[in-house]
């Protein structure tokens, strides 16, 4: 059972929250062609590895955060706010 | 009395307590210490079971968890539990063990049949069999016939608990290996949970024979267990076996109590989350491949010498023994001293160490190199067994009892269910955990370190290295009980599983799924060379012991028969739980009434009171409609209510209905965004019905809107909903507009709702004492008032679920028990009715209200239900809006809801039927749409519903025809509004 560090509340298990998908998925405007749309819509990257995705604390605050999760190994590399850039991984995992 | 095969004295048995049980009704003794599996040995009986497919007798193969023949039903009733192995279960008086898997004996057993035809029956066989005429036909045959033992079907009487732990090691095996590590670790100031699956600690210390240097087990194991119990932070649990590992360091245990406190609890279950896990689980012995090598009698070397040593109980009166490897000369030389006499020792090895097989010659034990068993004789146990050596001709040995090495196999599985990888280790031919996994460390043999001496080494640099990535040191020494004397390395291990051409189909690589090395051949035949594949072509590896003697064996014929290296097979995936786990540990006390949380509403007593026939709705616990008197049936209760509503005056407990909070100097911009419908043109006062959708532009939520005032915003969503739109709401808020000041307070269950609906609604609502003017006039429909009610604060929205005069009255849900009774009270004079779920909902469907998710699917759009207008007059973005121009919902031919009206005839019809434009003369015919509610309209006195219909709203007036459930009738398309089609009654 994964435990997830909420950035109000500190490490909780992952019971407490609910999963929001991809992260950083920039909504087109109304005027975008249908192409452009539905792939807003149903196209996600779909990584092995360091995946940045969004997570909320459904059973806590409330509050949603990103993350930057292995979805290999499932360890969590950082928890940063929702409207922050993805940061840069940690330093000894760079290679 | 002592059984044949026990022997005078010796083992950590308790002679002094005997023990009665049954098994298959035959009285039988033992001793307290023994398990069913020791004391079944020492009455001399051999079979106990019969394998799956072909129904040869099976005895009893091992001393452990990894038994795959020994499974046996315990108890009778409620507390009967099927597959419980022997060799694990202790014995208890009065105990009532039966075999399974046969009829009508275990002795004497019709499914032998099959093995007659065995070569019909090879892997597989039922993919190609059992097709002509109808696979149906032979079902209930086969569905009788698989599976072993019977599960109670009486609820379990027992109690379970759960409990959660949290240390910085956790140690998997309180054996040598496990005691050093735990040892360590505690003394270093770790916090540190040990696990062991038996009653005692020791592991393999428990059947060695004498001593071990200068100190005996049994002194090593006090000991280790008066030093454990020293540690402050040290916490020790016996009869706790792990089954799990998960993310992130998780492990799950089963713990099982013991007699004494059975009745309070019957098993744990424990989640343990700790910083670092060690493995100290041993390894499993392997069973020796080779043709009939599954008869009674036969088992595992170690096993012979653990129920010698351990329990007093020799295998048999004359042991053969036969190897690949040196462990099985320790079983000799323990059998000699019993005095138990040994025909022969078989060494497939060319040339085993000339040291051990020069002990065994002085020792009287005459021993073959480069032996090879063709074939074994025997009913019930084993007579004979047949050998060649060295290319000598074959020679037959009589013996009762065989015991067979395959070497040693660590027990890796939670390191590889925690995402560990295996290595295999060519020199003592078995698989070992490749020490990759970061806070995980396998030690002793489990690690694949198989003397005792340089397993204590290997703990200690383990256990040093782990202790040092936590920032903890301690000492290094070696404390007095885990000093073993030095011991040369084991010799190399020969060859595994089977290479010889002869009788591949009775040489038994699984011996509960009944796979022989034949099944291997044959998947490979077929092209399944995957490991992946074999197994579930031939099942091996996948009934109960889940492949704990199979597996090795099953890999390394396949490797041979694929000219691959057993490393290159590669193994399946592990998976939990490593041994099986009762549901109701599972579950803990989660059942019955405790399975989830139950809502009740704040009148719920005066429901109670007043006859509810309460039902699950999402969770809630609501009138589904009043009985009044004891005999009424509820369809005639629901009519009944109806009718009071529509003529009369009702009332209802709408606490459930979604409530949401939607303030700040953006709420309106903000809600403008999340509705189909303009709510940014809401004045205070005034109430909007609102369709909300997802991106896709499918409605997700409907209910109204209230502008309390320039700021403040009153959303209402589905009872179902709340939870969900208010999450959603923050979603969009956090994520995509977190620019916007609003705020969302889900007030749901803070607030009781009571709705008064009917013609009379006012005359009730207005002799309530209020500050509000509730006139006609003054409180139109489709609009709110905040205000104080009987004194309380309140707010209440003239809006109608029922299509008659409505009002919802919202108060703080501690006052919603007496405002219902207040309510009551004030309209007994108006023959105020109370009313329940189903007639709101007979209710609706006659007005042809929308119910989310019941006349809307996953696909269904706004201009699907009659709102294209609202979308083509909203302005602005919106979320979903996009979605709406696609291609997809811009055809014509979409479901589209519309309402039906029964054809003649007195059959209700249900919703889900399918509706046809033609009426059905043969399938397959194309449906044009479905129904989607349906009632008995008390009101129009006929069977009404409605439905989503392609291109619904041009047919109006159009016969379609039904089917449902093989009935057929017809229904005429009319608008969804059956009821008051002008709304008259709504503004009265």
């Amino acid at each position: 059972m994964m435990q997830i560090e909420c950035p109000y509340c500190g490490k909780r298990d992952e019971t407490e929250f609910s999963y929001g998908g991809e992260a950083h998925l920039v909504r087109p405007g109304p005027d975008v062609d249908d192409r452009t749309w539905t792939e807003y819509l149903f196209f996600r990257d779909n990584t092995k590895g360091v995946h940045a995705e969004r997570w909320r604390h459904s059973r806590g605050c409330g509050q949603w955060f990103n993350a930057l999760r292995d979805t290999a190994t499932h360890r969590f590399l950082a928890v940063y706010r929702l409207t922050d850039e993805r940061p840069p991984l940690p330093t000894d995992l760079q290679r | 009395m002592p059984g044949p095969f026990r022997l005078r004295e010796g083992g950590h048995i308790d002679r002094t307590r005997s023990l009665r049980f049954t098994f298959d009704g035959r009285p039988l003794g033992g001793f307290e210490g023994d398990t069913i599996a020791s004391a079944l040995l020492a009455n001399g009986i051999s079979v106990v079971g019969r394998g799956m497919k072909f129904h040869r007798p099976r005895g009893v193969l091992s001393a452990g968890v990894e038994e795959p023949n020994a499974l046996i039903t315990v108890g009778s009733g409620a507390r009967r539990e099927p597959s419980v192995r022997a060799t694990v279960e202790p014995l208890v008086d009065g105990l009532i063990a039966a075999s399974q898997n046969r009829w009508p004996s275990v002795n004497f057993d019709f499914g032998r049949v099959n093995d007659l035809f065995h070569r019909l029956l090879p892997a597989g066989f039922y993919n190609k069999t059992f097709m002509w005429p109808n696979w149906h036909l032979f079902e209930p045959a086969i569905r009788r016939m698989a599976g072993l033992g019977v599960a109670p079907s009486e609820p379990d009487p027992d109690h379970y608990e759960w409990r959660n732990a949290h240390c910085d090691v956790l140690v998997i095996g309180g054996g040598a290996a496990g005691l050093l590590a735990a040892f360590m670790a505690g003394r270093s100031g770790a916090r540190v949970l040990l696990l062991e699956s038996d009653r005692a600690l020791g592991g393999g210390l428990n059947w060695e024979r004498g001593s071990l240097g200068h100190i005996t087990p049994d002194f090593r194991v006090r000991h280790a267990s008066q030093d454990l119990s020293a540690l402050p932070q040290m916490r020790v649990l016996m009869n706790t076996t792990a089954v799990g590992a998960y993310d992130h360091e998780v492990v799950t245990a089963v713990q099982r109590s013991l007699p004494s406190d059975r009745a309070r609890w019957r098993q744990r279950w424990w989640r343990i989350r700790a910083k670092r896990i060690v493995l100290a689980t041993g390894a499993f012995e392997q069973p020796l491949v080779f043709p009939f090598n599954d008869r009674p009698g036969i088992m595992l070397a170690g096993a012979i010498r653990h129920y010698l040593n351990r329990y007093a109980v020799s295998a048999g009166q004359r042991v053969a023994l036969a190897t690949n490897n040196d462990s099985a000369y320790q079983v000799a030389f323990d059998l000699k001293a019993a005095g138990v006499p040994i025909p022969c020792l078989l060494d497939s090895r060319p040339r085993p160490s000339a040291e051990l097989v020069r002990a065994a010659s002085s020792a009287g034990i005459e021993v073959h190199s480069d032996a090879r068993i063709t074939a074994t004789r025997g009913g019930s146990r084993i007579e004979s067994l047949r050998f060649s050596a060295g290319g000598m001709p074959q020679r037959e040995i009589a013996c009762d009892a065989l015991g067979m090495s395959g070497g040693w196999n660590p027990v890796a599985h939670l390191y590889c269910q925690a995402g560990g990888r295996l290595r295999f280790d060519a020199n003592a031919a078995c698989l070992v955990p490749d020490e990759k996994l970061e806070s995980f460390c396998a030690v002793g043999a489990a690690a694949g370190v198989f003397t005792l001496n340089t397993a204590m080494a290997q703990v200690t640099s383990a256990m040093g290295a782990l202790l040092k990535t936590m920032n903890l040191s301690g000492s290094t020494s070696i404390p007095e009980w885990a000093d073993y004397p030095h011991l040369d390395p084991p010799g190399t291990v020969g060859q595994v599983g089977y290479t010889d051409e002869a009788r591949r189909d009775r040489s038994w690589v699984d011996f509960q799924h009944d796979v022989t090395v034949s099944d291997v051949d044959l998947a490979v035949r077929e092209n399944l060379v995957s490991v992946e594949h074999v197994k579930r072509y031939t099942t091996v590896g996948m009934s109960i012991e889940q492949g704990k003697t199979s597996n090795l064996n099953a890999l390394a014929v396949l490797a041979h028969r694929t000219n691959r290296m057993i490393p290159d097979v590669g193994t399946t995936s592990f998976r939990p739980p490593f041994v099986p786990v009762t549901l109701g540990a599972i579950a803990g006390g989660r059942n019955g009434r405790f399975y989830r949380p139950v809502r009740l509403l704040p009148a719920h007593l005066q429901h109670a009171a007043l006859g509810a026939s309460f039902e699950d709705y999402g969770g809630w616990q609501r009138p589904a409609c009043y009985l009044k008197r004891e005999d009424e049936a509820q369809s005639a209760a629901v009519q009944r209510e109806l009718r009071a509503l529509r003529t009369g005056v009702g009332v209802f407990d709408a606490s459930p209905l979604g409530k949401i909070l939607v303030r700040g100097p953006d709420a309106a911009e903000f809600l403008d965004h999340m509705y189909v419908n303009a709510m940014r043109t809401l004045t205070p006062g005034k109430v909007r019905y609102g369709l909300m959708l997802n991106e896709r532009g499918v409605i997700i939520d409907d209910g109204v809107c209230a502008r309390l005032s320039a700021e403040d915003f009153w959303v209402n969503t589905t009872g179902a909903g709340a939870d969900r739109i208010c999450a959603w709401f923050d979603e969009w808020l956090q994520g995509e507009w977190p620019h916007l000041q609003v705020v969302t307070t889900d007030v749901t269950s803070a607030l009781a709702t009571i709705t008064i609906t009917g013609p009379k609604a006012r005359n009730v609502l207005g002799a309530l004492p209020s500050d509000m003017d509730v006139s006609r006039e003054a409180f139109p429909h489709m609009q709110a008032r905040v205000g104080s009610l009987c004194g309380v604060p309140c707010r209440i929205l003239r809006v109608s679920f029922t299509g008659e005069l409505s009002y919802e009255i919202s108060v703080p849900a501690e006052f919603g028990s007496s405002l219902w009774e207040r309510i009551c009270a004030v309209g007994q004079p108006f023959g105020i009715e109370p009313f329940g779920v189903e007639s709101l909902l007979l209710a609706r469907t006659e007005k042809g209200y929308l119910h989310v998710g019941a006349d809307t699917d996953g696909n269904t759009v706004p201009a699907d239900v009659g709102f294209g207008e609202a979308v083509a007059k909203k302005t602005g973005d919106f979320v979903g809006r996009r979605s709406l121009t696609l291609a997809e919902h811009l055809r014509p031919d979409r479901l589209q809801l519309v309402g039906l009206r029964c054809v003649g005839g007195t059959e209700a019809f249900n919703a889900g039927a399918h509706l046809l434009d033609r009426k059905l003369t043969r399938v397959p015919q194309d449906t044009a749409g479905y129904l989607t509610s349906a009632c008995s309209s008390p009101t129009l006195e006929q069977h009404v519903g409605l439905g989503l219909l392609r291109n619904g709203r041009a047919r109006l007036g159009e016969t379609v025809y039904l089917v449902d459930g093989g009935k057929q009738s017809s229904a005429v398309v009319v608008s969804p509004t059956h009821y008051d089609p002008s709304g008259a009654r709504l503004n009265v």
